[in-house]
């Protein structure tokens, strides 16, 4: 569907190694994001799949490999690795939201002092995305008189008021409460159908069959298969699929 | 079994594993019925004890203060008939066994109990009576209540100016420390790194000379080797006790640091923060919040500590109470005025402290 959009970040034998190469979190990735794709990445736990997405925006640092960037290759030490975080939005398992802040400054703290936006700009945008998800009463409140559910919707609109060009989502649904894990998806569904290109990890086999353009399955720091979601759910091909898909389905 | 509990703030009852009230929605005691019943009982027993138990030194003392304590703290098992008792019991249990526990000391120590208070009472009341003149001595006479004044300004600007210096050392101590920590991974060498290995290494020998020494060898040091050519003890002062407490700050704030979630670091990192302003913005606000009772508690301890500043000569508040000591050969109401000054300044700088710790609080609810 997305094949003649154009490719955003290209990932190439990529490594990471711990205690010399003792342990290989990555060991040797290689693929594409285009724009607008959503890719799912998911795989058993300790497979790599926090390590590669984390990797995206040098959170991690690789120890092999290549990662590039809208053409620029990211991995060498010249590159400017604020103003690509700045382009590369993330949500974390743990929310991480700043809670010495109120909600609408989570939000406006990076854009005004990254972008440069005036209070009332940074503000109206905070504003306009809170209604986006519904939150528009809880500006003025702290992290801390937030549900799960809230808070990983504030996270989302937090990265977005930053405009990126990606979103990285690490499981983002993972820390919450059965109840919640709904309105977040219902919120990264509504982002990737309006185009935003997404790389997530996550368990959500529901969420991957409905907005997922690609499916990757890490297996050992290695992309084990990729292929769309129809094809890995209805017919994998790897046997180490087969045996994850079993369980979590 | 099913455990009943008490909404402590609307005082509904709450059958069910609820961690909040479905009511008032604010937090639920842990504690059962059954368990405060089991208090009251304790608390009963134990106020009785206080009242036969009192003819034993301390015993009576010690039941009474255990009943009461017990029924102060549990809000729930406060209210039953038993614990009300017990509470009553001990009351009237815990003058008792004092009046007891006093009197058999007494007795095993002075014999004649009657004897022992009339000459007691005497001395007491010929001290009472001397105590104007005395104050009139210690404090009037050659104007000598301005050593205390003027000692008390002197505790004053000494403590301030070192406090400011302690904490601008402190702040940059500590983020060298924990920058070079985190740092030292994501720098790819060259001079900026090989600069904050160098003041790292400073600082690791700043931190361990001045925290393994005692201050007051620090402030002779300083004062009789280092600015021997100087006489500005003030300044002396200052700089001693500003270094070594920079020191305490400093790995106050970097435990600060250390306390703060890494979460926070990655999400000011991956919304484009260098790191220099996710420490501005994100991290230290959180740490500095953290770390104020263990900063007050630096401060408290400074003021005190400048009381050993005699050793220079100077004179601030405590050398000021034993100057007049050695003119008037009298040491009990300079010294006590002296202690009582520097108590009433920890107080209220502690009430200070404590009202700001709940504002920052607060803005968090
Ligand atoms: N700092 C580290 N030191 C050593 N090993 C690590 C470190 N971080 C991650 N790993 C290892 O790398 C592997 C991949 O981890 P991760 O990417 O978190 O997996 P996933 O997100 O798929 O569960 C795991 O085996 C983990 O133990
Ligand atoms: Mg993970």
């Amino acid at each position: 569907m997305n094949a003649d959009n154009h490719v955003i970040i290209s990932v190439n034998d990529l490594k990471k190694h711990y205690n010399g190469g003792e342990i290989k979190a990555l060991d040797g990735v290689t693929t594409d994001i285009r724009k607008g794709e959503v890719v799912v990445v998911i795989g058993p736990s300790g497979s790599g799949k926090s390590t590669f997405l984390r990797s995206l925006n040098l959170l991690e640092r690789p120890t092999g490999g290549t990662i590039t960037f809208e053409g620029q290759d990211i991995t060498d030490p010249s590159t400017d690795i604020n103003l690509l975080r700045q382009n590369m939005g993330m949500v974390f398992q743990h929310f991480n939201l700043f809670p010495h802040l109120t909600i609408l400054r989570n939000m406006t703290i990076a854009p005004m002092k990254l972008h440069g936006l005036p209070k009332e700009v940074a503000e109206k945008k905070a504003l306009d995305l809170l209604w986006r998800v519904g939150l528009q009463d809880r500006a003025m409140a702290y992290p801390s008189q937030l549900s799960g559910g809230q808070k990983q919707r504030i996270a989302i609109v937090r990265a977005l008021a930053m405009d990126p060009e990606v979103m990285l989502f690490d499981e983002p649904t993972s820390a919450l409460d059965p109840e919640m894990v709904g309105e977040v998806l219902d919120v990264m569904k509504d982002l990737a159908k309006a185009g935003m290109t997404m790389v997530c990890v996550t368990h959500e086999m529901g969420f991957a069959r409905e907005v997922g353009t690609r499916v990757i399955f890490m297996d050992q720091g290695r992309i084990i298969e990729e292929n769309t979601p129809e094809e890995i759910f209805t017919n994998p091909q790897n046997e180490r699929l087969q045996s994850f898909l079993k369980k979590v389905l | 079994m099913i455990k009943s509990r008490f909404c402590r703030y609307c005082g509904i009852k709450v059958t069910g594993d609820e961690t909040s009230c479905p009511k008032c929605h604010q937090p639920l005691p842990d504690i059962s019925v059954s368990d405060s019943a089991k208090k009251a009982g304790q608390i009963f027993i134990f106020g009785l004890l206080s009242i036969l138990l009192s003819a034993i030194p301390f015993a009576g003392i010690v039941f009474a203060g255990i009943a009461i304590y017990q029924s102060n703290r549990n809000d729930l098992a406060k209210n039953q008939s038993k614990a009300k008792t017990g509470r009553i019991l001990a009351l009237i249990g815990m003058p008792l066994s004092i009046i007891a526990t006093v009197f058999v000391i007494l007795t095993l120590s002075v014999g004649n109990i009657a004897v022992w208070a009339a000459n007691t009472w005497t001395g007491f009341i010929y001290w009472l009576e001397g105590i104007p003149a005395d104050f009139e001595n210690n404090f009037i006479t050659d104007n000598r209540y301005t050593y205390i004044f003027k000692g008390l300004g002197i505790t004053f600007e000494v403590t301030i100016f070192a406090a400011l210096l302690g904490i601008a050392l402190g702040i940059v101590v500590a983020l060298i420390r924990s920058s070079y920590a985190t740092l030292k991974e994501e720098m790819h060498g060259g001079f900026g790194k090989g600069l904050l290995k160098f003041l790292n290494a400073v600082a690791g020998i700043y931190l361990t000379v001045i925290r393994g020494t005692p201050v007051v060898v620090q402030l002779m040091i300083t004062y009789f080797v280092i600015f021997a050519s100087s006489n500005n003890k003030v300044l002396v002062a200052v700089l001693a006790f500003g270094i070594n407490s920079g020191a305490y700050v400093a790995e106050i704030i970097r435990s600060g640091i250390e306390s703060i979630d890494k979460g926070q670091f990655e999400a000011g990192r991956s919304l484009g923060f260098g790191y220099v302003r996710t420490m501005a913005f994100i991290i230290i606000p959180q740490a500095f919040k953290a770390v104020l009772p263990a900063l007050a508690n630096e401060f408290i301890v400074l003021i005190k500590e400048t009381s050993v500043s005699g050793y220079i000569g100077l004179q601030e508040l405590t050398k000021g109470g034993d100057i007049i000591r050695s003119r008037t050969y009298s040491a009990f109401l300079p010294l006590i005025a002296v202690a009582a000054i520097y108590l009433v300044i920890v107080m209220i700088f502690s009430k200070l402290v404590s009202l700001l710790e709940r504002r920052l609080k607060n803005s968090e609810r």
